[in-house]
């Protein structure tokens, strides 16, 4: 615990303002838009998800080992990577039949 | 509705599952069943505060609230495991032996059970409060009786594996039991400190060392219900960061050191006047 407050404190000092590529992507009718992003390698990304509908999402992925609750008429942001090239879906867990997506690493 | 079930089991499997855990963890303490039962009660009383309140936690602190909010949750709960998993290396063994001789309740837990309830009800107030969030959205688009039928559903699935696993528990002998459910919290926190880690990862607040350790996602995926009972009982994640592993490990070896030394600490001195 004591090693885990120590990185703690050592972690908000280095990275919390460093400046990272941004990429948007919206929710409306509990669909991704748009559905694909790319992104490049080797870099933080700062993914801010704008949900566009009246209800709450909750942004998942497995493979990103993320997830976000994102209220309605409201933008979320949620850091991921560095990240190898590959694909990474991503769901909108309320709606998954609809809100799918994915961010292709190159 | 099935599509309801689905998700609303998702998210109470974790609440279920630890509140068996611990409600085992418990046995041979009096008054656990009221403890434990008033900690799922606080639960959803928060659950329902905490969804009405998301937009203004996930809006706060520059958009980091519902990170630091989670993280917060997930390590106070591991405290409160921690501090039982250390009682127990002291009472554990008296606990044990009058357990064989008496079936019922035989001790007071005390301060070690309100911990037990707190983690919890810590638990079934962050699952329960996406759940409600989710509820509320689906609601607006499906019939309520449909919603109401899945809500139900999903968490009668979620308490039937609670239920299950509590069984299966309590069948194991009294001489392996506390030695069993002592792991189960060990790697139960352990996991908790690891998804704390990933919140504080997602905000940015700490950095992922390693941003993907190993991928075991086609070997076992997450989704599945195998993936996900393994994500709750030992923390199991198809793709973990350095910083989820180091914190994981950092928990699991911590206790085990803690509760050896305490044990033995307490083995050497004379017993006190209020043990069994």
């Amino acid at each position: 615990m004591r090693t885990f407050l120590a990185l703690c404190c050592f972690a908000v000092a280095g990275v919390a303002f460093a400046d990272d590529p941004t990429f948007e992507i919206a929710i409306r009718d509990h669909r991704f838009v748009p559905q694909e992003i790319t992104v490049p390698a080797g870099q933080k990304i700062k993914l801010i998800v704008k949900n566009e509908d009246a209800t709450a999402e909750e942004f998942e992925s497995k493979r990103l080992n993320r997830e976000k609750v994102i209220p309605g008429r409201s933008q979320a942001t949620i850091y991921i990577g560095p990240l190898k090239p590959g694909e990474y879906p991503f769901v909108g867990e309320f709606n998954e039949s609809t809100a799918t997506g994915k961010i292709v690493v190159k | 509705m099935f599509a309801t079930a689905i998700i609303v089991f998702r998210e109470t499997l974790e609440a279920a599952l630890i509140a068996s855990i611990v409600l085992a963890a418990t046995r041979g303490l009096t008054g656990r069943r009221r403890w434990i039962g008033g900690g799922i009660a606080a639960g959803v009383a928060g659950a329902l505060v905490i969804a009405a309140l998301t937009e203004l936690i996930a809006g706060a602190l520059q958009g980091i609230g519902q990170e630091l909010f989670n993280a917060s949750i997930l390590i106070a709960a591991v405290a409160m495991l921690a501090w039982h998993h250390l009682w127990m290396a002291v009472h554990g063994r008296a606990l044990a032996s009058r357990l064989r001789r008496l079936s019922d309740s035989v001790r007071q837990g005390g301060a070690t059970i309100a911990a037990l309830s707190i983690a919890v009800s810590l638990a079934v107030l962050r699952e329960g409060a996406e759940t409600v969030l989710f509820i509320q959205g689906i609601a607006t688009s499906e019939p309520l009786r449909n919603v109401l039928a899945g809500l139900a559903l999903g968490a009668a699935g979620g308490a039937a594996l609670g239920a299950l696993l509590y069984l299966g528990l309590v069948h194991v002998p009294v001489k392996h039991f506390f030695k069993l459910t002592g792991w189960m919290i060990v790697a139960l926190a352990a996991g908790l400190a690891a998804q704390a880690a990933r919140f504080l990862e997602q905000a940015n607040v700490l950095p992922p060392i390693v941003p993907e350790l190993w991928d075991t996602s086609s070997i076992l995926s997450e989704a599945s219900l195998p993936g996900q009972l393994l994500h709750v009982l030992v923390g199991y994640t198809s793709t973990p960061s350095g910083l989820q592993f180091a914190c994981y490990a950092a928990t699991a070896l911590g206790l085990i050191v803690a509760s050896r030394w305490r044990s033995a600490a307490a083995a050497g001195r004379p017993p006190q006047a209020h043990a069994i």
